[in-house]
């Protein structure tokens, strides 16, 4: 299997995906084979179906939320180039990349791409606010259905409280990245790709 | 007066100086002298009683006749009236009076700022100790040897240790453990034989006349040398709050490698007398090292689920919880030590494993005494080490021998600092966060060596290992350094090196929210990845905890209950407890959104705590849940919001679908407040009657509580004018205004407002009373509750509130 996949993965393309997301010729090898392995119709790109397969997934609360986060807008499909993109994210931050100068775009894995990452994962419209009932959601899909919806709205409305500075009743990207300020993002944001 | 003055005064801080150095010296000199008596009498505290000696303080007290245990005839003598028996209690004395002199240490050196804050308190521990054990020496009499190592390991270190379990910060412990496992068992067991080997080494050389030491006895001085101590650790840590991955690293460390030190201490002493290792017996040892640590570990979850099951049936016995903590968990470690498993790893599982299941099932009060009982043996524990440790230093015996003790401190230190070095260059490689080089010189820095070592030590037998006394005074040495040296300058360092400090602000749901969040977002990318990781475990681990484990292990119906909601509960319960002790039974609706321009006046009076968490907008739902909260969680407050709702006209405001009208009325009871405040002091001059002001304030009332108001305002007002106040002359003519309208809430917003009523609030008090009572009167037979209300004002209305919840 393994050598079938690199035949189907072309070095420029390894390339590429080097370039743009910083992984090592090894991991990004890796993480090919789990993507043919998870690519059920053979087509090279996946579907929603595709994740929904994994069975870790289905009970994770927020499985269909990081389904979705794979899938750009509107589209149903991910290729593979998609499918590293977003799992870049996750890539721990290495010393020597603190240290670049940030003439080319920030990497994907800086901590404030992280940040939004994760932001988006909450705000589902875009609108670049997690508001109450986005909060909500989130919430009661974290918490379970034992907890009556009035604590729930109690526990949003706190949260939202301490988070908002600009009193517009929801949570702005700055004042997401304010609240996680003592939050170690790097280290609970990656994921060590073995090499 | 001039006392007062003196207490603020240079002049009287250095007599709190001098009294605390005072009385410093008194009881050093106090306890010299019993401890003198003590060891005259009897050698060492373990003594048993004497019952010889009983007849003996007889004779002593001059009683004539003959002793009693020779004569059978009964001759008279003078009946006994006071006597002297000494011996009867003194065990339990002798102890009584070293605790107590910990503690009185303990008081004496946090009156004496400056030194606390130079001097970690384990070296000033140490230096009474010293000055203890010389004065024994000096009186003459033999120093008792306390530090006896069944008492230390039986009596004095399991508290420290069950402390540091129960309390152990679970998340940050696991996310590191691989880290510091390895420092634990890979450092220790490099620092061990580092030591012992160049120790032997050493030792060859010609002219120090060690020829003597073998190579057997070198490694078992190096074993128990290289564990670094939890106990100094702790004591030394605990004062620069260090961030927490360091303070982990090292802590979590110092507890682990106990497990290495059992098993290397056991492994050399048996072969000390073989003389000789073999490779099988290398084996055994890590075979026995697995088994002591997994053992241990087993042992410790056990007793854990066991405490954690009895805690689910303890709902009516609530006296008796706090005791299962401690029993279980001494009982664990006991049991640990039986089987020569490592008693501290044990200990901590124990603590560890039931935590988070009793915490969910004992009361709140328990809980208070579970921390408090804990923190307070632990503490007490730690300063009789360290007092120990002077006394048995001063005790002897010594052999000093100038090489050995030099070579030792040396290659400790050396054996430290590359050992940390090398495993975090091999670390670096696996951990996501990279250890720094600050952090590595502070996990090298902070390598203290402590009682345990000395223990260790003095449990040698003299027959097999003769150099023991050397060896004795090698680990003394080594121990002083470390506390001494390395405990006092690793404050400075810490600050010159500008090590990130520990965070000291409160976890916010902010926070607790977006972290469970991120963990089940990294879960999932890490199932997508097909990647078996660290989130994936604990992922797995929380389900199974929360699908059968807490079932067996919590009472009631709390096992369904999210972490998030308990977190939300907490939160809110201690926020709730500090509004109420910050007087916020008054202060609590004036978050209310008010259409009346309350707002004016009372974000001014919100204590600083309260005020930052005053919500801009405040929904009545909002405001409901926290009163239920309130309700279920605070007799007090819940008392202080009756006595506060009292005054309306309708029934328990606390029946459900009174929530409008609860909000109302509290507006209302408020603005009446106000109003007496005005029309006693009035600075204010008050709005006319058709400003907007009133209009809304009229419309935004109850009509019901409206005319009430009204009626009783009727009353109120007429009298006061006769009162000579600091008034302008306005105020006059305001207050007929008001007697004609009844008007409510016209003034408050206004003007100055928060100033004004506090100044009133303070003014009121001396004349108050009396015109209230008088309007009271006038008032006729008003609604007596509103009538209350308005005869009471802010001040001495809380003063009131108190004393039916005084215990």
């Amino acid at each position: 299997m393994g050598s079938r996949a690199s035949t189907l993965l072309r070095e420029e393309e390894i390339e590429e995906i080097k370039k743009e997301t910083g992984f090592s010729h090894s991991q990004i090898t890796r993480l090919y084979s789990r993507f043919t392995s998870l690519d059920k119709g053979e087509n090279g790109t996946l579907g929603r179906e595709d994740f929904q397969r994994i069975p870790e997934l289905a009970i994770n609360p927020l499985g269909d939320r990081i389904i979705n986060a794979f899938f750009p807008e509107g589209e149903d499909q991910v290729n593979f180039r998609g499918f590293m993109r977003t799992l870049a994210h996750f890539r721990p931050i290495e010393d020597n990349e603190k240290n670049k100068d940030h003439t080319a775009s920030e990497p994907l894995n800086s901590r404030s791409n992280k940040l939004l990452f994760a932001f988006r994962l909450y705000d589902l419209d875009r609108d670049d606010k997690i508001s109450r009932d986005e909060l909500l959601q989130v919430l009661r899909m974290m918490v379970g259905v034992n907890i009556s919806d009035e604590q729930l709205g109690s526990i949003a409305d706190r949260t939202i409280q301490e988070a908002d500075q600009n009193g517009d009743n929801s949570i702005s990207f700055n004042e997401f990245i304010k609240v996680l300020e003592k939050v170690d993002v790097e280290q609970k944001m990656s994921i060590r790709f073995l090499h | 007066m001039s006392v007062r003055v003196a207490l603020h005064s240079p002049s009287g801080s250095r007599s709190f100086l001098e009294r605390g150095l005072l009385l410093l010296v008194i009881l050093i000199l106090l306890e010299g002298t019993v401890l003198t008596l003590g060891a005259a009498s009897s050698p060492d505290i373990g003594a048993q009683d004497n019952t010889g000696g009983h007849d003996h303080r007889d004779d002593h007290r001059g009683i004539e006749g003959s002793r009693g245990n020779t004569n059978y005839t009964y001759t008279k003598k003078a009946f006994p009236v006071l006597s002297l028996d000494y011996h009867h209690i003194q065990v339990p004395f002798e102890i009584s009076l070293w605790v107590l002199l910990a503690s009185l240490m303990k008081l004496g050196f946090h009156l004496i700022p400056r030194l606390s804050s130079i001097v970690p308190e384990s070296c000033l521990l140490i230096v009474v100790g010293l000055l203890v054990g010389g004065l024994i020496k000096l009186v003459g009499e033999e120093v008792p040897p306390v530090l006896d190592s069944k008492l230390f390991f039986l009596c004095l270190l399991p508290p420290i240790i069950l402390d540091a379990g129960y309390f152990l910060p679970i998340r940050p412990f696991m996310e590191n453990i691989g880290t510091i496992l390895m420092f634990a068992v890979v450092g220790t067991l490099w620092n061990a034989f580092f030591v012992g080997g160049l120790l032997y080494a050493v030792c060859q050389i010609e002219g120090t006349y060690l020829s003597q030491v073998e190579l057997l006895p070198c490694l078992l001085f190096g074993s128990i040398i290289s564990a670094v101590d939890p106990v100094a650790v702790l004591a030394v840590f605990e004062e620069i709050h260090i961030n927490e991955l360091l303070h982990i690293l090292v802590f979590g460390e110092s507890l682990l490698n106990d497990a290495v030190t059992v098993v290397l201490y056991h492994l050399f002493e048996e072969y000390s007398g073989a003389g000789e290792v073999t490779p099988m017996d290398v084996v055994l040892g890590v075979i026995c090292f697995l088994i002591v640590s997994l053992g241990g570990i087993a042992v410790g979850a056990i007793y854990g689920i066991l405490a954690a099951f009895t805690s689910r049936f303890t709902s009516h016995t609530r006296v008796i919880e706090p005791l299962f903590v401690f029993v279980y968990s001494y009982m664990a470690y006991l049991s640990a030590e039986m089987f020569h498993l490592s008693g501290i790893m044990a200990l901590i599982a124990c603590g560890a494993v039931m935590r988070p299941y009793v915490e969910a099932n004992i009361s709140h009060k328990s809980h208070t005494t579970v921390k408090y009982f804990l923190k307070m043996w632990s503490s007490v524990s730690e300063t009789l080490i360290f007092i120990f440790l002077g006394v048995a230093t001063v005790a002897g015996p010594h052999s000093w021998n100038w090489t050995f003790v030099s070579v030792t401190v040396i290659l400790c230190l050396v054996s430290r600092v590359i050992g940390v070095v090398g495993l975090t260059f091999i670390i670096n490689k696996f951990r996501i966060v990279k250890l720094t080089t600050k952090d590595q010189f502070i996990v090298a820095y902070g390598g203290l060596r402590g009682a345990i070592a000395f223990s260790l030590g003095y449990l040698l037998d003299k027959d097999l290992f003769p150099t023991k006394t050397m060896f004795l005074t090698a680990i003394i040495t080594e121990i002083f350094f470390t506390v001494f040296v390395q405990g006092m300058t690793i404050k400075p360092l810490v600050d010159l090196l500008a090590v990130k400090k520990k965070q000291e602000a409160k976890r916010s749901i902010n926070e607790e929210i977006h972290t469970q969040f991120l963990d089940h977002l990294l879960t999932g990318i890490e199932d997508i990845c097909g990647h078996y990781g660290h989130h994936h475990w604990k992922d797995k681990l929380n389900r199974f905890n929360k699908k059968y484990i807490k079932k067996c292990l919590i009472a009631g119906e709390r096992y369904k209950e999210p972490q998030l909601i308990a977190f939300y509960h907490k939160m809110e319960f201690k926020q709730a407890i500090e509004l109420v002790e910050s007087g916020g039974g008054v202060k609590l609706p004036s978050a209310m959104p008010s259409q009346v321009s309350m707002q004016n006046i009372q974000p001014k009076k919100l204590p600083p705590a309260v005020a930052e968490r005053a919500l801009p907008q405040f929904t009545k739902g909002r405001e409901e849940e926290i009163r239920k909260i309130l309700r279920s969680n605070l007799q007090k407050t819940r008392q202080r919001l009756r006595s506060y709702n009292r005054h309306t006209l309708m029934a328990d405001p606390f029946e459900d679908g009174w929530n409008d009208f609860l909000l109302k009325k509290q507006r209302m009871i408020e603005l009446e407040k106000k109003m007496t405040e005005m029309s006693n002091y009035l600075t204010v001059p008050a709005a006319p009657p058709d400003s907007p002001t009133m209009c809304r304030a009229r419309l935004a009332s109850d009509p019901n509580a409206f005319y009430n108001i009204k009626a009783s305002s009727d009353g109120v007002p007429t009298i006061q004018v006769d009162l000579a106040s600091p008034q302008s002359p306005d105020s006059v003519n305001m207050l007929n205004e008001f007697s004609k309208r009844g008007a409510t809430d016209q003034d408050l917003g206004q003007r100055e407002g928060a100033d004004r009523d506090e100044d009133q609030g303070l003014m009121m008090k001396p004349s108050s009373a009396g015109k209230e009572e008088k309007g009271e009167e006038e008032g006729g037979n008003k609604n007596p509750g509103l009538m209350r209300c308005l005869s009471d004002p802010g001040p001495s209305n809380e003063d009131e509130e108190d004393e039916p919840f005084l215990p």
